[in-house]
């Protein structure tokens, strides 16, 4: 069937000698034609935790609840949720929603997906708090948590019901449907089915997927009028651009910085952009420097770095300079912190803690993994110079950089971090908790800061169910982390995308960076 | 020649091993394929479950037996990033760089011939100076900066405006410099599917279109050596004892040129030519990164970002197969050509 019908479009491409003769028939239809840097390595969600992951799962699934643009919870396959008590939630389920495989959705499906979550090596971390399970009757599920937990509704977002006849049995080879294989082949990383507004029709890894929307497709009331899309990755920045310049594709992400402007000046393509929550950072390794014991030092290190000056001019703007991890939007952003720029003072503190002289440092940061990463360790050693701290910068490739990383192989080095769950509890977790490697704990933390007084009051936060209560007490951990100067924070990478003048994007995409292509309206 | 080729085919062997054992010796520096398999908030202690999974713990040697033994059942083992057999991703992208290499021939061929021949029995022409300055700047312009401008200038367009547009010849002139765009800016359009895992862009004119751009700023790099060379070997030609024997004997100029002299002058051309198509089929990587051809450049650009090691080792060994391959398809042609060469060293 997907033969004849690329032959049938292969057909009709070579008939129409003729360029003009194209669009024409191309207008019957709404086709989204969009290139990311990358596509999903299997059609498995559960595979692997990663951007593209999410976006296929936006496209091919729906979660029972999901961001809104300023990041309120809005119901989709959950149509209502209530706390039970402080440990239990139990959530209504929308009612007529049919699979791709024509599979009605119930309750089970939603205890099946979950299940299988916690079995999965990438989601099992993040869905630990949930206890278990349980399917009242066909439309209504019971979530229960060892502690109280006030982030279920984030996690919630991640829940996108599987397909749990369609997954269950076995395959030809014998294989259970529903096994999650990292390395090798498994039936739910060639098929799949879920309830969300496309279908795949056609897969090649790494060239192009195809799908096509879902005719009973339970949101009648979404805006969304696209029938197909084409998705493509293409991994080298320039062609991206030219892809969309050149008309050959109408929406592309991320858009690189130095094509903002060309981008800005075409008249033919429009250009969304917002403030990012990825939090870009230097760690200073207090295992490997006797001098970053010293807070004073720290805060010298967290006055010498002018944010603002590599946000304006490194990244031409498209940056926001950060004096914290958590950003504008999330619970424990505190707008009382801004960076603290001061020469004269980093000096002084240096003085004071005996370092009049400074000393040299060794530093390490990737050069493909974030934007403009290699310029930015480069002009963070040049401030550091200022203060009479020498630096021996070292630059990687990201496929050789996490293991130097992992080994902590340098006394400062850089990571950016982007919170799984949309909170700043996750960033304390992973990049400042004192590093234990049995719980996990501080797995980021290259610092290897640690300060049990802020992490009692982060597990204290993780279990306050009034999140107000709660927000106080992470925008209080930020100010201690401050205040300490237990990492320098550079900035909030920006996000951008692009998309030909009637390809409405502006209203879809969001901070996560998984464009609700459901929703999208190509105009006529 | 049967011996020869059984020689050859020796060649082939031996080439491969050693390939395989430097690619696996350098696989440590390549990077942690854990790291790309797995999301980042992924404890450590699922890490090294994976690792342990993937043999990635055992001695260099173990590891490269288990490798070895495998590899002589024809099993190279399994790409992280794909999934399936290292083999079979490989069979599936090698198709478009063969044709992407096949119309760079092409146009090598069709453009270098001519050119080469004309610029050496006219040296001292305008046209000729001119073919010889632009292959200059041709072979010294990278490849990268090649394909990004066909891409501004036949993909997307560029509106050039130097001259007063009010005026009959500003207008002109404005209207000869700009460019429209309208051809592809990325990849492979929709092939044709011929059989296996062979999808071809050759069988309609939409599909050509799409090969145009990539295959000229391929060829960029290998016309102007290869007009050059041509040049370079006819002038040679042209000097030579019985070309000038055979003009005194009145056969007429272009029987000279065209039979006698292009003969001979293709014997070396040969020889460098099917070297430099095994290059060509390692340059495409920078191509096809650019324009986004689905191929094996790309695939392997992607395998080293994401040290997919399975798939960049039987990678390596294929491209090294694929050199031995067309070394002997160019000794074979060369004793065609020129039946003095004896292939096997025996007297005949």
């Amino acid at each position: 069937m997907i033969f004849r019908k690329t032959l049938l479009a292969t057909v009709i491409g070579a008939t129409a000698v003729g360029a003009a003769l194209l669009p024409a028939t191309a207008s019957a239809e709404n086709t989204l034609r969009m290139a990311y840097d990358a596509d999903p390595v299997s059609l498995d969600i559960h595979e692997q935790l990663s951007g593209a992951t999410l976006q296929l799962s936006h496209m091919t699934f729906d979660p029972l609840v999901r961001w809104t643009q300023d990041l309120e919870f809005e119901p989709r396959l959950a149509t209502s949720w209530e706390q039970v008590d402080d440990t239990t939630m139990r959530m209504t389920l929308r009612e007529g929603v049919t699979f791709h495989s024509g599979n009605p959705f119930t309750a089970d499906d939603v205890v099946f997906t979950v299940e299988r979550l916690k079995e999965s090596s990438d989601f099992k971390a993040i869905f630990a708090p949930i206890d278990s399970v349980t399917a009242i009757d066909d439309t209504t599920v019971e979530f229960t948590t060892s502690k109280p937990y006030p982030l279920l509704l984030n996690l919630a977002t991640y829940i996108f019901p599987l397909d749990s006849q369609f997954y269950s049995g076995t395959d030809e080879d014998g294989d259970p449907k529903d096994e999650i294989v990292k390395n090798g082949n498994s039936y739910a990383s060639r098929h799949i089915s879920g309830t969300g507004p496309f279908e795949v029709t056609n897969r090649q890894q790494g060239v192009r997927t195809d799908f096509e929307r879902y005719d009973d497709y339970w949101d009648t009331d979404s805006p969304g009028n696209v029938d197909k899309v084409v998705l493509t990755p293409i991994g080298e920045n320039a062609t991206r651009v030219a892809a969309l310049l050149s008309g050959d594709v109408n929406f592309i992400a991320p858009v690189p910085p130095n094509d903002l402007d060309r981008i800005r000046d075409d008249e033919d393509v429009q250009l969304v952009t917002m403030s990012g929550t990825r939090i870009i950072t230097f760690q200073m390794d207090q295992n490997r420097v006797e001098a970053f014991k010293d807070p004073r030092v720290r805060q010298a290190f967290a006055y010498a770095i002018n944010q603002e000056g590599i946000a304006d001019r490194l990244m031409k703007g498209f940056a926001t300079p950060a004096a914290q991890l958590s950003p504008a939007g999330y619970a424990g952003h505190n707008d009382e912190l801004s960076p603290r720029y001061d020469v004269e003072k980093a000096k002084e503190l240096m003085a004071e803690a005996g370092y009049e002289d400074g000393f040299s440092i060794t530093m390490m940061a990737p050069n493909n993994r974030y934007v403009n990463d290699a310029k930015i360790a480069q002009a963070v050693a040049a401030m550091l110079a200022r203060i009479n701290v020498t630096v021996d910068l070292k630059t990687l490739p990201k496929a050789q950089y996490w293991g130097e990383f992992d080994d902590r192989a340098a006394d400062m080095m850089m990571i950016g971090w982007h919170a799984d769950t949309e909170d700043s509890a996750n960033f304390y977790q992973y990049l400042t908790e004192c590093p234990d490697p049995d719980t996990g704990a501080g797995q980021y933390n290259a610092g290897n800061y640690c300060n049990p007084e802020i992490d009692a009051l982060v597990a204290e936060a993780n279990v306050e169910v009034d999140l107000e209560k709660r927000a106080e007490m992470l925008q209080a951990v930020e100010k201690a982390l401050y205040d300490d100067a237990a990492f320098i924070p550079l900035h909030w990478q920006d996000l951008a995308w692009a998309s030909a003048q009637n390809v409405d994007i502006e209203p879809v995409v969001n901070v996560m960076n998984f464009p609700y292509i459901g929703d999208l309206v190509i105009e006529e | 020649m049967i011996a020869f080729l059984i020689k050859r085919l020796f060649h082939a062997f031996l080439v491969m091993f050693v390939i395989s054992v430097i690619s696996f010796a350098i696989q440590d520096n390549l990077g942690d394929p854990i790291q790309q398999m797995v999301g980042q908030s992924v404890p450590e202690s699922e890490r090294a479950e994976l690792r342990e999974e993937l043999g990635l713990n055992d001695p260099f040697f173990v590891q490269y037996l288990r490798f070895a033994k495998n590899a002589a059942q024809f099993d190279f083992g399994y790409s992280y990033i794909f999934n399936e057999p290292t083999t079979q991703v490989i069979m599936r992208h090698l198709p478009a760089t063969l044709e992407l290499v096949a119309a760079t021939t092409f146009l090598i061929v069709l453009l270098s011939v001519p050119i080469g021949v004309y610029s050496a029995i006219k040296p001292r022409a305008w046209l000729s100076r001119a073919f010889m300055g632009v292959s200059i700047v041709g072979i010294s312009i990278p490849v990268f900066l090649t394909a990004i401008v066909l891409i501004q200038l036949f993909a997307i367009g560029v509106d050039f405006t130097p001259f007063p547009a009010d005026t009959a010849w500003g207008a002109w002139l404005n209207d000869l410099l700009s460019t429209d765009g309208g051809m592809p800016a990325y990849g492979r359009g929709n092939p044709v599917h011929v059989f296996g895992t062979w999808d071809t862009n050759f069988s309609s004119l939409e599909g050509l279109t799409y090969l145009v751009l990539p295959a000229i700023s391929l060829a960029s790099i290998m016309l102007p050596l290869f007009i050059r060379l041509i040049r370079a070997e006819m002038l040679e030609v042209l000097q030579s004892e019985y070309v000038k024997f055979a003009r005194a004997k009145g056969i007429s100029l272009r029987r000279i040129y065209f039979v006698h002299a292009l003969k001979n002058t293709m014997l070396p051309v040969i020889t460098v030519g099917g070297v430099q198509i095994g290059t060509l089929v390692a340059y495409t990587i920078l191509t096809e990164t650019v324009f986004q051809w689905p191929g094996m450049g790309l695939m392997f650009l992607d395998a080293i970002e994401r040290s997919d090691i399975p798939l960049i080792v039987t990678y390596l060994m294929i491209v090294g197969l694929i050199f031995v391959i067309t070394n002997t398809l160019v000794d074979l042609i060369y004793g065609l050509v020129n039946p003095t060469v004896k292939l096997t060293g025996k007297p005949a």
